[in-house]
């Protein structure tokens, strides 16, 4: 009846565990307390979880991920500390088995819900005003990719209390991976996890691109779209020809495992090698996936700051292009040891190397935005600064592993982390943050509060640097990865300095939770309200419209003569808003819960097949397609918008401008 | 967003168009099937077979089901299709290479 699933599955032998348990249940207690005291479940109901609004959407992606940050950071600070103290006699405090799920549990989560959720947060928000549309293409898609990623990463929160993850890394590389030698349950939450979460990633990539084919205003050609959108758009492309790689992976893996086929076993025929070479078919281009709207958000910022117009365009976008295609052809480099000759390994290695070139034209072309400008030192501005520091040191390490025969001195060792978490955290991660404090007024209507994302900003940097060039050093020790205990007395004065950073990095963390706390208690001062919506005097169209947008974004869609239309229109004089022009009714989606009851559907689909409860994953799945039948049957699922709410909406903004104009 | 109304001239096929696809879908998989459970060739001539079979499946999937045609006028259709071949291609050859590459030099096969 109950499948694999018995009581002792649930881990309440483990202390940490139980205390982990304890804290979730008290926070999410006191959440669904504080909403019911408000009385706020309809309109959570109504405004979010049902929206089909691309702004909405974004903005609970991004809590998505903040949320998978805190857990995966928790997931981080445990491993530095274990490593801290484990160190010859000592066993630190977790045991292998425990440990083993922590890193795998780590990458995966920040990976998959950390970052892709933010890089969708962003583009949600950003993409659809940056083109002057109303809504994305698909509407109703959206709020369905979002969903799945949600119940993606609830799977992986259950892992923690019901069962257990994967004890195989963040890629669950076989024949570890394999019935054999992982019969318990993890690899099969990994497996549903990233499957679920790839269909929304997937849906996302094919919605987001039809919109920016589409649906751009008129007059954007494809060479006036703003930097960010180009971005975006090469990011989709990717995510279209690297996702369903994933999911062939994942699909192959789980038929070994469900099935006994034997595709990667070491048995029977299988092949392991021909797992990495397929899942890092996927796994080289989801990097870029994440980096690419990073760098798209730092031309915006540069720009904005700079108070010039982005130095190379042109090159921008072509670089942007270049990446795109050559990160096709690098896969090898994350296992140039497994034993291909010379002809493959150069040729990747070779590849891995071109590739630093596009990525070398966008810095320069960033500092030469930068050069005689007048730079305002804003918060954002010193994220996009370290970021350039950073970056620059993690590409060079990463050309220095491009190098066939250093990679197999440095393979698997903590050099490789020190490496990638250089170009993660210092490109991915401070692009993103810079984007959130960037667009944050634009979603919201007030700004963040600067002494705080400066304070954040430098925990960050300096802890990034503390908690991972000891890495650097440790890996030209010989340090591997994925240790639990070691008991080399060169190694240990490292792991502690490392450890320090760690919690210079969790002060940093402690500062942004400090500034939107701050931001949104002061939201209503008249330094931090946007009442313009155009708060940086920036270039592109998102800053048109008011702060919050309209759900309808633009009353009149606007008319793109040249690149950077808005900063056009302002020195040009023209009102990109058309203020009392000729407003029509506007056509726009209702709201729908289809997205949400899929999503539950899948989730119950999703742990009815890792527990072998086939009942339940048969109720999932039926949910699931009589959910899609209704939807696709149902025909009222959009309005129009009268003409005289538009005038209403739009009059206020129109007052609220020429207030904010008579206070200057 | 998008008109949910339908409004462009792209075929969207006919029960009998999707009929055909779906017999002809069938055949093919069936006589992979067929072809591996029977062993009615030599290993060698059995995988050239399915990967044959397999090609041609596609083909089919994209005319009857993703209505794929040389009338179409929507640029869209081809470059959807070119896009697939080329990602087919870069994983599919970059895989056998590869793997062939690594076979050879491990003296594994």
């Amino acid at each position: 009846m109950l499948g694999k699933l018995t009581l002792s599955a649930i881990p309440y032998d483990v202390p940490i565990l139980v205390g982990t348990f304890i804290g979730v249940a008290i926070a999410g207690l006191a959440v669904v307390g504080l909403i019911t005291y408000y009385g706020k479940w309809g309109y959570l109901w109504r405004e979010w979880l049902t929206s089909v609004d691309h702004k909405r959407i974004g903005v609970m992606y991004i809590v998505v991920a903040l949320v998978a940050l805190f857990r995966g950071f928790a997931d981080a600070i445990m491993m530095r500390s274990q490593l801290a103290l484990a160190y010859a006699g000592n066993p630190g405090y977790l045991p292998p088995h425990h440990y083993d799920q922590i890193f795998s549990a780590h990458g995966t989560i920040m990976i998959f819900f950390m970052a892709m959720a933010f890089m969708q947060g962003l583009m949600n928000i950003v993409v659809p005003l940056q083109i002057g549309a109303r809504d994305v293409a698909f509407p109703f898609v959206n709020t369905l990719s979002f969903w799945m990623t949600t119940i993606s990463f609830l799977l992986v929160n259950v892992s923690l209390f019901i069962g257990e993850f994967s004890q195989c890394g963040w890629l669950a590389y076989p024949p570890l991976s394999e019935q054999q030698f992982s019969p318990g349950v993890g690899v099969d939450y990994y497996i549903w996890a990233v499957q679920l979460s790839g269909v929304g990633t997937l849906l996302t990539g094919v919605n987001f691109f039809a919109t920016i084919v589409k649906m751009r205003a008129p007059g954007m050609t494809y060479m006036r779209m703003p930097v960010f959108t180009w971005t975006i758009f090469c990011t989709t492309v990717l995510i279209m020809v690297a996702f369903p790689i994933l999911t062939v992976a994942m699909g192959l893996l789980g038929l070994d495992r469900y099935l006994g086929m034997h595709f990667f076993t070491n048995d029977g025929g299988g092949n392991q090698m021909l797992y990495l070479s397929v899942i890092w078919g996927w796994g080289h281009p989801e990097v870029y996936i994440l980096v690419l709207p990073a760098f798209g958000a730092f031309s915006e910022i540069t720009q904005t700051f700079s108070r010039k117009p982005l130095f190379g365009y042109k090159t921008m976008v072509y670089a942007t292009a270049s990446i795109m295609v050559l990160s096709l052809v690098v896969w090898v480099h994350h296992f140039f040891t497994m034993g291909a000759g010379p002809n493959v390994n150069a040729f990747f290695g070779v590849m891995t190397m071109v590739i630093a070139v596009p990525t070398g034209v966008k810095i320069f072309n960033w500092l030469f935005t930068m050069y005689k400008g007048r730079i305002e030192f804003h918060a954002t501005m010193y994220w996009v600064i370290g970021f350039m520091i950073t970056f620059s040191i993690g590409g060079m390490t990463g050309v220095m592993l491009a190098i066939p025969a250093s990679d197999f001195v440095l393979h698997n060792s903590l050099f490789v982390i020190a490496h990638f978490h250089n170009v993660i955290i210092g490109g991915v991660y401070f692009g993103y943050v810079a984007a959130m404090n960037f667009w944050f007024p634009k979603a919201f209507g007030f700004k963040l509060n600067e002494a705080w994302g400066k304070r954040a900003f430098w925990c960050w940097f300096i802890g990034f640097y503390v908690a991972f060039m000891p890495l650097y050093v440790l890996g030209f020790e010989g340090m591997t990865r994925r240790m639990n205990h070691y008991d080399n007395p060169e190694w240990h004065p490292w792991l502690l300095i490392a450890e320090v950073g760690a919690v210079l990095i969790a002060l940093g963390i402690v500062c942004q939770l400090t500034q939107l706390y701050v931001s949104i208690r002061d939201r209503n001062l008249a330094e931090n309200r946007d009442l313009t919506g155009d708060p940086w005097n920036a270039r592109t169209l998102e800053w048109s419209t008011s702060s919050p947008p309209p759900f309808y974004n633009f009353a009149i869609l606007p008319e793109v003569h040249e690149l950077d239309a808005f900063a056009h229109d302002k020195e040009a004089g023209i009102d990109t808003r058309q203020a009392g022009g000729n407003y029509q009714p506007i056509h726009m989606p209702k709201n729908t819960a289809c997205g949400f009851l899929i999503g539950a559907f899948s989730f119950v689909l999703g742990f009815g097949a890792i527990w072998y409860i086939w009942w339940l994953a048969a109720v999932g799945l039926i949910g699931v397609i009589a959910t899609v039948i209704a939807r696709s049957s149902d025909n009222d699922v959009d309005y129009y918008v009268p003409v005289s709410e538009v005038v209403r909406i739009e009059q206020e903004h129109t007052h609220n401008l020429m207030a904010a104009q008579a206070a200057e | 967003m998008a008109d949910h109304i339908s409004s462009s001239g792209e075929s969207h096929g006919s029960v009998g168009s999707y009929l055909t696809g779906f017999v002809l879908a069938v055949i093919l998989t069936v006589a992979s099937f067929g072809l591996v459970m029977s062993h009615a060739m030599s290993p060698a001539g059995t995988g050239g077979a399915i990967a044959l079979l397999a090609v041609v499946q596609i083909v089919v999937h994209l005319i009857y089901f993703l209505h794929m045609n040389g009338s179409s006028e929507q640029r869209w259709n081809v470059m959807a299709f070119v896009f697939t071949v080329l990602s087919v291609l870069v994983l599919v050859a970059g895989t056998m290479f590869i793997m062939h590459d690594t076979a050879i030099n491990m003296m594994s096969r």
